[in-house]
Formats: structure tokens, C-alpha cells, sequence
């Protein structure tokens, strides 16, 4: 299994890596690879789902051809999760072109909407089933794919075209990024998230701070983090252009991965001596719980400087901000409160929805306590997070104000142009939607 | 890739994002049907809003309504062109209303490697903040081999940025090309 993994292949010319780059030199058969070297990769795992399933599969057959058979049909996974529950004939089609390429391929790997494999949210899913575990390549047609970065493997998003190659060849070229590293220390404040975190880099190196670098997160709060906290980190390094988010894998990580897996991997860490573009320090004791202004996921404030913005709806859900504990954490907040503006909660996946209705916070599952807060709770799905056809749930039709638990508050991201989106942790999804306007949640913790 | 790109400038300002490019709501349609696909052209940057889109004035829709393809030829953008999602209905919806460049300050990195693999347009980068002098309708001339820009309308010229090692992508017509070429996929 795990093993610590050195580049011992040339004893005299020892290169200092960091984990991106020692996951990427094993991948392309070199002993060390630089930060600008161009290199072919194998692919461990690609996946997608239904909105760039079918044209990634349609690019496929037109060179491949129309019989050719996917590289390795246990290396692909494929998840619907974007447009499910709705009535858009398009988005339906979409689902049935992924329902009939598994069934051509027999994808073991697929999980059907309207059956007990249906799981949701793609980047939530993927830990839950498996399928993120350390030293390893994972592509997804999904910016978001980055989530998994924090399994200490190499994970990000790409296109249709490029998905295609890798189901034919198994393989992507890819230039080897710089790393940039973020290190926080201290305990973290009962009132803080993971999301604070993220939301306080991003502000501070801008939405284009770590174009084509990945983004390394240390430090003993991260040391302390739960998986699900550490993907919180790592959903977000997109926002900042980073091609990868990573985190050192740990024994967190591999009690997490080997609960849900079989398959052996083998962890990586970051070389003493190994260089880094930058490196960035916060200690989470002087992080404040913070937001993202309409309408870029860089225009930070703490939640003091806005707090007592009028609100129309506040937004739980998605890769970034739907998983359990993300709910877990809202219900310490609503436990035994009203809701004054329309709330919906949108578990990432059945798994999580399932969770919700037999964790208890106090007394109460958390389901209960939404439902008694008056909160409105949909189905597994991406839903609202990226607006959708018209007929999503919690979807922004007009000039509405939202704080959100989700990652890109872009104009029109969640349905209207004329919408705003807040982005901001769980907590303070919460706490503004019990009062209504934005609230700073360590309100709810004295 | 034609050697010489000719036509007129759309002007964006920094971040545009994919949501901006072709909202999420339209990715659902087919990418290789000759009418459906006509859809993403209608819709390209028809999330950017109404005030920012064609600058310096903005107000200007990037594809008359009841059409599909756009009268402009060159998006000018500035920094962080093509930000958020993977989609590569962005640049896609690009080409099909008819776009063939973009020039912007920097791009976010899938959908410049998506322009790119599938070469569905040509990301030239500048070093100028040419979304600050270009404007919207300016006749432009621009020469893919050597990089230089002409703007007939002011009668000013720049040197875009080397494409450097995706050149030879672009010019074989995408990834699969290329790696046909380079023998890395048989003919």
C-alpha cells in the first residue's frame, strides 16, 4: 500500500520536488521533471458527467471511430449531476446519450439518474466511492475537478477535446506547473471554516493569482482538517486560475481513502529543499469569517464590513459547500431558529442527504432542524450552483440578493444577470439566513 | 488557422468568464449537429452584461438577435480571459458566431488549452492594454505567423506575443492532429 515515495533513480543528480511534481514524473516515466517541461502523462481516472459527457464522447467516436471501445472502461467514471431534476428536453437527451454509451461500453463505473446508484454531485461523489486516492492522475471534464487535489493526488479539469484523447490513448500532455504554497497555522476559531481559508487566499492573490501554478495547503490547521475540509481548500484553487490544489497525504487521508477502496496508491510528499513560486503564510486566528462581493469570487470582505446587507435567499449546497459537514455545521447555527428569508438546502449528493436525516446535532437530526427552521430542501444535484435551465431549484430568476455556500458568485452564475451572490462558509450562510441580512455567525457562538 | 485574420473588434473588459461566454443554461445542446449547434453562436457572450458588452461604450450585442453568427471577427479582451469553468462550449460557441481571435492580456489556463486541443480559436496574448485602446467595430488586420496586429481603424500596429509551443497545435488543426502528425495516434 502507501509507501513514502523518493526519486532515488539517479543518486548523483537528486532533484528536490514537490508532490504535483513527483506525481508527474512518475506519470510520464521520468526520474524528475521541472516546472515548465511540457510532458505526456497516463491517466489513472477520467470522468464526466452529463453536460460534457456527450460531447466528449461524441469527439470520441469521430476519431476513434465508431465501434472503438474507451482505453480502459475501469478507469472512466461517469456521473450525472448537473441538469437532473428538470423537464428541459435537452438536458434529459444529455443523460440518455450517457445512459447509452454505458451500456455500449458496459462502463462498470456509471451511476444512473432513477436508480439506487444515482449519487449527485460528481466532486463529492468521486471520495465517497473511491475513486480519489494519493499519488495519482485524475482528469474530470469539470473545472472543479481540482476538488480532489486534496487526496494528495493530481487532479484538474479539462475540455471535451482533451477528454476524448485520454479515452482513446489514456494519456494527456500537460506542462508541469509551479507550485505556490499556503501555509496556515494556529487552532482554527470555533466560528471559522475551511471556507474562510480559501475565500481569505483567493482575496489576497486575486481570481488570476495562481494561474497555470498549483496551489500546496500546510500548516497545522490543515494538519487538523477533516478530508472534507481539505476539499473545501482545493475545490477553490480554480477560482484563483490554479491549475491543482494538494494536500500532503496523512493518515486522515488514508483512513478516509481505505474505507472506501481496495485499490492501492501510494503517498507523495513535498521535498524539503523542493522550490516553490511563493509562499504565503496566515495564521486562522487572524482570519475573520469572510465573503466574496458580487460578482467575482476574489472581491473579498469579512463579513463584519457587509453584515446587515439585505438578503432575499441564502443558498446551501454543491461540490464546495453541500457536503456533511457543511450541513452539520449550518444546523449548529439554525438549532431551535427560524429562517426569515427563503433557504434552500441542497445535499451533494445521496449519500449526504441520507447523512442529514440520521446525524444528529443535539437532540435533532439535521434534517429536523432545517425543517423546523423552515428551510426548503431539494434533491442530489449541482441544482442552482451554476443557474441551470429555468425550471432548477433554487435557481436566481431575477434581481434577487443570495449569500451562498457555493464557489463563483460570476454575473449571472446562478440564473439571472441581475442577481447577486455573496459567497460565504456554512456558518455564515446560516446565521444570515436565520436574521435575515448578512450575519456575522460568531453571533451565534458566544 | 488562416495566415491572415481579418475583420472587426469586439472589446471585453478583464475576467470574462465562462459563464459570460455561453451561460450554463445552453450547454445542452448538441456540439456536432449542423443546425442545433447554431444555438451557441445565438447565445455566445450573451451573459456578459448589457453595459460591458462592446466596449468603450458597452450596449453593443455581440450577435443581432434572430442570428447566429456575429459581425465581428477579433474579441479583445484583457486579463484572465475565459475564467470558471471547463466548458469547452466557451470557445466553441466563439467559433461558430464566427469569432477567429482572441487577443487578451492573459487567459485562464483550460480555456486556453480548450482554444487550443481543439483549435477552435486562435488565444494570441499582448503585452499592451489593447482593451483600453481598441474599440468596439475597429477594422483589424492580424498576422498569425509573425504575430503583428494592425489596427486600420487608428492606424496603429502591435507585436502580439509569441504563440509559442502551441503554434505548431494550432496550425495542425488541434491535439488529435497533431498527435497524428508526431506519431504519438496512428494515421
Amino acid at each position: 500500500m502507501s509507501s513514502r515515495a523518493e526519486s532515488n533513480d539517479d543518486k548523483t543528480e537528486r532533484v528536490e520536488m514537490t508532490i504535483t511534481e513527483k506525481i508527474l514524473a512518475k506519470h510520464s516515466g521520468r526520474a524528475s521533471v521541472n516546472p515548465g517541461d511540457n510532458v505526456w502523462i497516463d491517466v489513472d481516472v477520467l470522468m464526466t458527467h452529463d453536460v460534457c459527457g456527450p460531447g466528449t464522447f461524441g469527439i470520441f467516436k469521430r476519431e476513434f471511430g465508431p465501434t472503438a471501445k474507451v482505453w480502459d472502461k475501469d478507469k472512466l467514471v461517469v456521473i450525472p449531476d448537473h441538469y437532473i431534476f428538470t423537464k428541459d428536453m435537452h438536458a434529459n437527451r444529455n443523460i440518455q446519450i450517457l445512459r447509452d454509451f454505458a451500456k455500449e461500453q458496459d462502463l462498470p463505473h456509471y451511476f444512473d439518474v432513477g436508480t439506487p446508484r444515482y449519487k449527485g454531485v460528481c466532486h463529492v461523489a468521486m471520495p465517497e466511492e473511491g475513486f480519489t486516492r494519493p499519488g495519482e492522475v485524475l482528469f474530470g471534464t469539470d473545472s472543479h475537478t481540482c476538488t480532489a487535489g486534496a487526496f494528495g493526488e493530481f487532479a484538474t479539469g479539462i475540455g471535451n477535446t482533451d477528454a476524448a484523447f485520454v479515452l482513446g490513448t489514456g494519456k494527456l500532455w500537460v506542462k508541469v506547473p509551479e507550485t505556490m504554497k499556503f501555509i496556515f497555522d494556529g487552532e482554527m476559531p470555533k466560528y471559522l471554516m475551511a471556507k474562510d481559508l480559501i475565500l481569505a487566499a483567493i482575496g489576497k492573490i486575486g481570481v488570476d493569482g495562481a494561474t497555470y501554478r498549483a496551489m500546496d495547503f500546510s500548516g497545522t490547521a490543515v494538519d487538523s482538517m477533516t478530508m472534507e475540509d481539505r476539499m473545501t481548500l482545493c475545490n477553490m484553487v480554480i477560482e484563483a486560475g490554479g491549475k491543482n490544489g494538494i494536500c500532503t497525504p496523512d493518515k486522515t487521508t488514508t483512513d478516509y481513502v481505505r474505507a472506501r477502496t481496495n485499490k492501492e496508491f501510494e503517498c507523495f510528499y513535498n521535498d524539503d529543499d523542493a522550490k516553490y513560486h511563493s509562499t504565503h503564510h496566515f495564521n486562522v486566528k487572524e482570519i475573520e469569517p469572510t465573503v466574496a462581493k458580487p460578482h467575482s469570487p476574489d472581491n473579498k470582505a469579512v463579513v463584519s464590513e457587509v453584515a446587515g446587507t439585505r438578503l432575499d435567499r441564502a443558498y446551501i449546497g454543491s461540490c464546495t459547500g453541500g457536503k456533511i459537514s457543511d450541513f452539520i455545521a449550518a444546523a449548529e447555527v439554525m438549532y431551535g431558529e427560524t429562517v426569515k428569508i427563503d433557504t434552500f438546502i441542497v445535499p451533494a449528493t445521496t449519500e449526504v442527504a441520507n447523512q442529514i436525516k440520521s446525524i444528529k446535532v443535539k437532540d435533532k437530526t439535521v434534517m429536523q432542524i432545517f425543517e423546523e427552521a423552515g428551510c426548503r430542501i431539494g434533491d442530489s444535484s449541482c441544482a442552482a450552483c451554476l443557474g441551470g435551465p429555468s425550471d432548477t431549484f433554487g435557481r436566481l430568476n431575477g434581481a434577487e440578493v443570495c449569500i451562498s455556500s457555493t464557489n463563483r458568485n460570476f454575473p449571472g452564475r446562478m440564473g439571472s444577470k441581475k442577481s447577486q451572490v455573496y459567497l460565504a462558509s456554512p456558518y455564515t450562510v446560516a446565521a444570515s439566513a436565520v436574521k435575515g441580512v448578512i450575519t456575522n455567525p460568531r453571533e451565534f457562538f458566544n | 488557422m488562416k495566415a491572415i485574420i481579418k475583420g472587426k473588434a469586439f472589446v471585453l473588459g478583464n475576467d470574462i468568464d465562462t459563464d459570460q461566454i455561453i451561460p450554463a443554461e445552453h450547454l445542452v445542446y448538441k456540439l456536432d449537429d449542423v443546425d442545433e449547434k447554431k444555438n451557441y453562436g445565438r447565445y455566445a457572450f450573451s451573459g456578459v452584461p448589457i453595459e460591458q458588452s462592446g466596449l468603450p461604450h458597452g450596449n453593443v450585442p455581440f450577435v443581432k438577435e434572430e442570428t447566429w453568427q456575429s459581425e465581428f471577427t477579433i474579441v479583445i479582451g484583457g486579463k484572465n480571459f475565459g475564467c470558471g469553468s471547463s466548458r469547452e462550449h466557451a470557445p466553441f460557441a466563439l467559433q461558430v458566431a464566427g469569432i477567429e481571435a482572441v487577443i487578451a492580456e492573459s487567459y485562464a489556463r483550460i480555456f486556453y488549452r480548450n482554444s487550443i486541443d481543439g483549435a477552435f480559436i486562435a488565444p494570441f496574448e499582448t503585452t499592451n492594454h489593447l482593451s483600453q485602446e481598441v474599440r468596439t467595430g475597429d477594422d483589424l488586420e492580424l498576422n498569425t505567423t509573425n504575430g503583428i496586429l494592425k489596427n486600420l481603424t487608428q492606424k496603429k500596429e502591435y507585436q502580439l506575443s509569441s504563440l509559442g509551443d502551441i503554434e505548431h497545435i494550432l496550425h495542425g488543426g488541434g491535439i488529435f492532429e497533431y498527435a497524428r502528425k508526431s506519431g504519438m495516434l496512428k494515421q
